[in-house]
């Protein structure tokens, strides 16, 4: 597959220690990368090294097939965790001034602003200073400097903190749209719900490595559960040695839900004959781990350990 | 456009624009010169009523040396009466005279009944003095003694002169040289300090603001930093420029309302205040004629260049001192720690230039203008009474030295600091921050 931003072998030390430790990623062009991990575990620090922001003490990055030039940056929208603007500045000035750090001329970057303002319906504020706005407003700008200078790879670091419901979908939107016309999304959270819905790859980085990634329906299948939930009319389901058993069940008005475990030998296919030899199927589904459990599955066996990180830290 | 061009021009409009910025820069010279000249002004104006004195002279001997002056009306009177207790009373104060001064000194008194005016005081106490000693001298018998005394007690009077490379004689005036020095060292060590500390300020604003990730993601935190000291440089510059501008048309100004007199000492006290109030006024407010000649005496080239090269490399040695103490620190309140020692060297070069003017070649004047830190200030104020071209150029070399160095260990904690949050920062935390990649 064509790699948009390769990182390899990363290795970063700090005083006290390490935040990365060999570790490599890959980004596939044109999709939504998510880079997940719980705090601490060097998310923030590869985004750094991936912004130029710091230099990586081992390892190399890749930007659009080659070696990462520092020029690359004007190529990067980076929303930091961190948000923060010029609290005395004019909305629209700053946003100008920021633009023109990546490269934009004045005048592209007021043309481009003033229809990202019209899109929101924000005009109003271009006058203001940024202390006038609320943080959601605040919000909003930021992300719009973010795009401004339409990069080919966006940084997003937990981007929906701080937005409420109905920007968050908005939010949601903009960063779907985005990856349509062709922008290559990193996207970092340990929000797991909204990786669920808007990933196509990720990592997952622990313990300063990474521990897990690839295609998110891959990953998940190799966290496949083996249980399954199946509806029927009929309560004479008997388990089969060797095929499956029942872990549970629950009868509401004549409808009969169970939780089955499947034997690792048979596949899907033959269990769903056998149980349709033995009872009316209404409805058979597997159960998918969602991100959330695989997330805790993979992190949550030394959770303990990423609270003493942020002890030291 | 460049990107450090783009900071540059930011942090440079963004002050200059500021309305507190804008009013202080033009009215600063209008006060200062009001602070100066209205006083000198009012003192000229002369009280046109007299107040009546009443003289009670018991010997009689006294009251012809009283003269009446602008101020005061003497009137000899018989004897101290009591309605001059009562506030109806026309006399301002009684001075009571009742013997023999040069045998009791002590027989003399000033009633009034108000705290008495130290004018009256000082004018009566001289006139009765001189008297007095006349007439010691001339009890004494020694023919013509007053004459002779006279003649010892008179000052003598140095003029100085200094030789050209030619060896021709030159007018010179060592208050001027004073004045010119302490002119530039006390706008070098006021420019370094005020602007200095807008550095910092900056820095810790962008850090607490959490604006800076973003800023380093677009360029970098050298061109940030050096975007910001240029900038801010540039401001100050600005400032200078219209300060000077705006004296030189007050001074024209006044010297056509008030004559020169008076704007000669005024222009010579001006740059003094707050620094140091060493040369009295007097001692300047000599002949205008010589003081003009050595002013144009005055090595201004060597002066003015010697002021930028001191100005930018001393700000420049202390300003990215400033930016990195502001990317470490993560409040204000904790760049005290680091910026006190710095402002206790700088106070200690005010000082050295201070005393190094009694002495301009002397080891203090001369160590301390060598040293980077304290250069700036103190060689200023050498530089009018002349300075070998060696010791210049060691300072200056010094100087920038430093200040590169200060500019790259500065730019690398600065680089570090900004983005460590949390964390109070010491010493030997920044000296590790320099290994970092």
């Amino acid at each position: 597959m064509d790699n948009f931003l390769e990182a390899r072998h990363i290795v970063k030390r700090f005083a006290k220690h390490t935040a990365l430790n060999d570790v490599s990623v890959e980004v596939p062009r044109g999709q939504i990368f998510g880079l997940l991990g719980p705090n601490g575990a060097g998310k923030t620090t590869l985004i750094r090294i991936l912004n130029r922001i710091t230099a990586p003490d081992q390892g190399e990055v890749f930007f659009d097939g080659r070696l990462q030039e520092p020029t690359d940056v004007q190529r990067i929208g980076y929303l930091p965790e961190e948000r923060g603007l010029y609290k005395k500045m004019k909305v629209g000035e700053q946003a100008i001034y920021l633009a023109q750090l990546k490269g934009l001329s004045r005048s592209e970057a007021e043309m481009r602003l003033r229809n990202w303002f019209e899109k929101f319906d924000i005009m109003p504020w271009w006058n203001k200073k940024l202390e006038e706005l609320s943080k959601g407003m605040a919000q909003k700008v930021q992300f719009i400097i973010t795009v401004l200078h339409e990069p080919d790879l966006l940084i997003f670091d937990e981007p929906f903190s701080g937005f409420d419901p109905v920007n968050a979908e908005q939010l949601k939107q903009e960063i779907l749209e985005l990856k349509e016309k062709g922008h290559t999304i990193i996207f970092s959270t340990h929000n797991m719900s909204s990786v669920e819905e808007i990933c196509d790859t990720i990592a997952l980085i622990n313990h300063s490595q990474v521990v897990l990634k690839g295609n998110m329906q891959e990953v998940k299948s190799q966290f496949r559960t083996g249980l399954y939930d199946l509806v029927t009319t009929s309560a004479s389901l008997q388990p089969l040695d060797g095929v499956f058993s029942i872990i549970g069940n629950r009868s509401i008005s004549g409808v009969h839900r169970y939780s089955l475990r499947k034997a690792e030998t048979v596949d899907n296919n033959q269990l769903v004959e056998t149980l349709a030899r033995q009872v009316e199927i209404r409805s058979f589904a597997e159960q998918m781990p969602t991100m959330n459990d695989v997330f805790l599955n993979v992190v949550g066996q030394d959770a303990t350990w990423a609270d003493q990180q942020i002890e030291n830290k | 456009m460049n990107k450090i061009l783009i900071i540059i021009q930011r942090e440079f409009l963004k002050r200059v624009k500021k309305k507190s910025f804008i009013v202080l820069t033009i009215l600063m010279p209008f006060i200062l010169a009001a602070l100066v000249m209205v006083p000198l002004w009012l003192s000229t104006i002369e009280n046109d009523e007299q107040s009546n004195i009443a003289v009670v002279d018991n010997t009689g001997h006294y009251f012809p040396v009283l003269k009446d002056t602008q101020t005061f009306h003497f009137v000899l009177m018989p004897k101290v009466l009591p309605d001059m207790k009562s506030d109806s009373s026309s006399f301002e104060a009684v001075v009571n005279i009742t013997a023999d001064l040069s045998k009791n000194p002590n027989a003399i008194t000033i009633f009034s009944r108000k705290e008495v005016s130290g004018g009256l005081l000082s004018y009566v106490e001289s006139q009765i003095n001189e008297q007095v000693r006349k007439d010691k001298l001339a009890a004494s018998g020694v023919p013509e003694l007053d004459k002779i005394i006279d003649d010892i007690d008179r000052d003598i009077s140095i003029s100085t002169v200094k030789w050209d490379k030619e060896g021709q004689a030159t007018s010179s005036n060592t208050e001027i040289a004073i004045g010119a020095g302490f002119i530039f060292t006390f706008l070098i060590y006021m420019f370094v300090m005020a602007y200095g500390g807008m550095v910092m300020q900056s820095v810790i604003e962008e850090k607490t603001n959490r604006i800076v990730e973003l800023m380093v993601s677009s360029v970098k935190p050298f061109q940030l930093m050096m975007g910001k000291i240029i900038g801010i440089a540039l401001v100050g510059f600005v400032q200078l420029i219209i300060w000077g501008i705006l004296f030189t048309i007050i001074l024209t100004v006044a010297t056509a309302i008030f004559g020169p007199e008076v704007t000669q000492s005024a222009a010579a006290t001006q740059p003094m205040m707050g620094a140091a109030s060493q040369m009295p006024m007097s001692e300047v407010s000599g002949d205008t004629v010589e003081i003009l000649s050595a002013l144009k005496n005055l090595p201004y080239l060597e002066l003015m260049l010697m002021f930028v090269l001191y100005f930018i490399g001393g700000y420049l040695l202390y300003a990215s001192f400033f930016a990195a103490v502001g990317a470490s620190v993560n409040e204000q309140e904790d760049s005290s720690q680091f910026v006190l020692p710095v402002t206790l060297i700088m106070v200690f070069g005010l000082y050295a230039a201070m005393y190094s003017v009694n002495n301009t070649d002397g080891p203090l004047a001369f160590w301390a203008s060598i040293f980077p830190l304290t250069s700036p200030i103190v060689m200023m104020v050498r530089i009018p009474f002349g300075v070998p071209l060696w010791q210049e150029a060691l300072s200056i070399v010094l100087l920038y030295a430093s200040a590169i160095g200060m500019v790259w260990v500065g730019a690398k904690i600065y680089r570090v600091g900004i983005l460590m949050y949390g964390k109070k920062p010491s010493l030997k935390e920044m000296i590790k921050w320099l290994r970092y990649k």
